[in-house]
């Protein structure tokens, strides 16, 4: 929109001034592109990224993880898959010989069923924190924004879930379904692990929409849709981020405890797997064993610590309270 | 609407709830229970009329297989409210008569555990903020994160390995040694505590982490609000701001991780008392799993489900006298 008409009306006291020179004038001088505005998101992303990587625990916590990714995906083309030949029967560690973590029952090598029993892991992970951060989100966001009728069913419906304990209906409902596929299994454990998400993400909507900008958009009479798209789930963002990594971490509590159990059906190699056979073969009851189940519960306990660590310093970038303290604003 | 009311209806519907699920869960899976049960007896009694069967079947599972839908549901809330749960095969008792002799043992051992991790949070939660910054306070805030990260039943693993096997401290399974006379007597209380101290502090130290640093960071919040400085300026003994000022409204949180807690209780003491063996509500819960005995694993899921709801019904409900706020109207499950 750029003002093209040479002779405009002067204004209305009679002063004479060239249109052009008014900035209310000419909206933007330059269009903003399509691409401009994404790149300008990128760069928004980034910067934000970039503070979020100035604290050390964000940094551990995403090397952590991305240190798993490349297990899960590098890792499994490096080593070779576990067989039973891939040593005796309890092989010791020797950390720098053939079976570096030692060997199981099944003379398996031990570092390389952790490092196979990864991308199951992931994508349990993966599947289990996408469907309750998803559900958790979309509840929150329609029932923050909504209000009234909407808000007080879904409520209720979140609450309901909140106090249903989640571990015996997992176990119950994984005795019967008996699911495999790592997914699914993600998904089952968080069977009701999206209504927390739903819960703390509601109340900030419900901050969000009174800001000036959410009415002025409601006002001008942009559809419900596209506010929540793309005034409020922007904002949201960094939140929903921290609550998928921490049901992951939920998701992983809770599958390794199902598989230890041993109470879905085993289809290849699993930490939680790992954990019950040690167990069941006695590792914790003779010291010599202690190895079969020290590993698979270092590499639980330390994905798990990467996954809090990601979220605290993730914590940084979504409170604001708390990012104005460490940048020396309130030094109480 | 009162808040209390709502809140009370709220608990009903959860409850309604639950019942239909472990009936839906009974009826409709495919394959599932009354099935399972209708298969099972058919090959022990091959000779039985079907008739016959699908009484035992309703006297097992609450469900009579060949009624109409609605009719069986109403059969089985009806009984599931009179206390009938139906009958274990496994253990040939009546699942309710199984849940009640089990459930003061849970209560001891995971509400013990809690009200220390409750204690713990509050007190250490509370010093942490009060020297926040100190070398105590990031050494302490360390501890409690990685404790955190780690599961409770690897927690449980390692306890045992430590004090069980290596050192031979403590009994590894059981609620009570054999030959201990029960009562009111000192040998049988040791030794009760001795049972019970590992599945404890496998929670304790596992769960401390969470709710320390919750009271931390809110006590710190609340030290820096206005009104302390006012109380401050207006001179008030430090004692008064300590307990009154910041101490009740940096509880609040914590308050509401406590009823949380609640709820992952009583489902960790399937995992807790299947690793120690202790005979309590998860354990009999996990060993119907394992022996797919359907009545027993239904029941178990509506005990604790029950147990749960009662337990977060009374802690929101209490909420109130603790949070002025809480009870005033306006949506209070805000405090959430």
């Amino acid at each position: 929109m750029k003002p093209t008409d040479e002779d405009r009306n002067p204004m209305a006291d009679g002063g004479d001034i060239n249109a052009a020179e008014i900035p209310l004038e000419s909206v933007s001088v330059e269009d903003v592109t399509r691409r401009d505005r994404i790149a300008k998101d990128l760069r928004g992303h980034w910067e934000t990224f970039l503070l979020a990587w100035s604290d050390w625990r964000f940094k551990a916590g995403f090397l952590i993880l991305f240190g798993f990714v490349l297990a899960g995906t590098v890792g499994v083309w490096l080593v070779e898959s576990p067989t039973y030949q891939d040593g005796n029967k309890w092989d010791s560690p020797s950390y720098f010989g053939e079976n570096p973590l030692g060997t199981d029952q099944f003379g398996q090598d031990i570092a390389a069923l952790l490092i196979h029993a990864t991308p199951d892991m992931l994508l349990m992970l993966m599947g289990g924190a996408v469907f309750a951060t998803g559900i958790g989100a979309f509840v929150g966001i329609v029932s923050g924004y909504k209000g009234g009728r909407a808000d007080e069913i879904l409520m209720t419906l979140t609450d309901t879930a909140i106090m249903i304990p989640g571990l015996p209906l997992i176990i119950i409902v994984g005795a019967i379904w008996e699911p495999t596929s790592p997914i699914l299994v993600g998904i089952l454990v968080s069977i009701n692990a999206w209504a927390g998400t739903a819960r703390s993400l509601r109340s900030q909507v419900l901050t969000i929409r009174e800001e000036a900008y959410v009415e002025a958009s409601r006002i001008m009479g942009v559809s419900t849709g596209s506010i929540l798209r793309k005034d409020i789930t922007p904002q949201l963002l960094p939140l929903i981020l921290v609550n998928f990594v921490m049901s992951g971490r939920g998701v992983i509590f809770n599958s390794v405890a199902l598989y230890f159990l041993g109470v879905l059906p085993v289809e290849g190699v699993n930490w939680g797997v790992m954990l019950e056979k040690a167990y069941n073969a006695g590792a914790v009851t003779s010291p010599q064993l202690y190895y079969t189940v020290l590993w698979p519960l270092l590499t639980i306990v330390l994905l798990s610590w990467g996954l809090i660590m990601l979220s605290q310093g993730l914590d940084r970038v979504v409170n604001v309270r708390v990012r104005d303290r460490h940048e020396g604003g309130e030094a109480k | 609407m009162n808040y209390y009311v709502k809140r009370v209806i709220r608990s009903f519907v959860t409850l309604v709830l639950v019942i239909t699920i472990t009936f839906g869960l009974t009826r409709l899976m495919p394959g599932g229970p009354v099935d399972y049960m209708r298969a099972k007896l058919r090959k022990q009694n091959p000779n039985m009329p079907s008739e016959q069967i699908d009484q035992m079947v309703q006297a097992y599972v609450g469900v009579k297989p060949d009624e109409p839908i609605y009719v069986q549901y109403l059969n089985y809330v009806t009984s599931v409210l009179q206390g009938d749960l139906g009958e274990s095969t496994y253990y040939n008792e009546p699942v309710a008569q199984i849940y009640a002799e089990a459930i003061p043992w849970t209560l001891f051992v995971l509400g013990t555990a809690m009200l220390v991790t409750f204690a713990i949070s509050i007190s250490l939660g509370a010093l942490l903020a009060y020297k926040e910054g100190s070398r105590l306070d990031s050494a302490v805030s360390t501890v409690a994160i990685v404790m955190n990260s780690v599961p409770y039943y690897v927690a449980a693993i390692i306890l045992i390995a430590i004090f069980v096997t290596n050192l031979g401290m403590y009994p590894l399974s059981g609620r009570t040694s054999l030959g201990v006379t029960p009562g009111f007597n000192l040998p049988f209380i040791v030794d009760v505590l001795r049972h019970a101290t590992l599945p404890m502090l496998s929670v304790i130290i596992t769960g401390f982490g969470v709710q320390t640093l919750a009271m931390r960071s809110n006590s710190i919040r609340v030290l820096g609000e206005d009104y302390i400085r006012v109380a401050r300026l207006r001179m008030l003994p430090t004692s008064r701001i300590a307990n009154q000022y910041v101490a009740r409204n940096a509880i609040l949180p914590i308050y509401t991780g406590f009823v949380i807690q609640i709820g992952f209780i009583f489902g960790g003491s399937i995992i807790l008392e299947d690793i120690f063996q202790y005979p309590g509500v998860g354990y009999y819960f996990f060993n119907a799993i394992t022996a797919r005995d359907y009545p027993l694993m239904m029941g178990g899921f509506l005990i604790i489900s029950v147990a749960v709801v009662i337990a977060v019904t009374i802690a929101d409900l209490t909420y109130g006298l603790i949070d002025p706020r809480a009870g005033a109207g306006g949506d209070s499950s805000e405090a959430y």
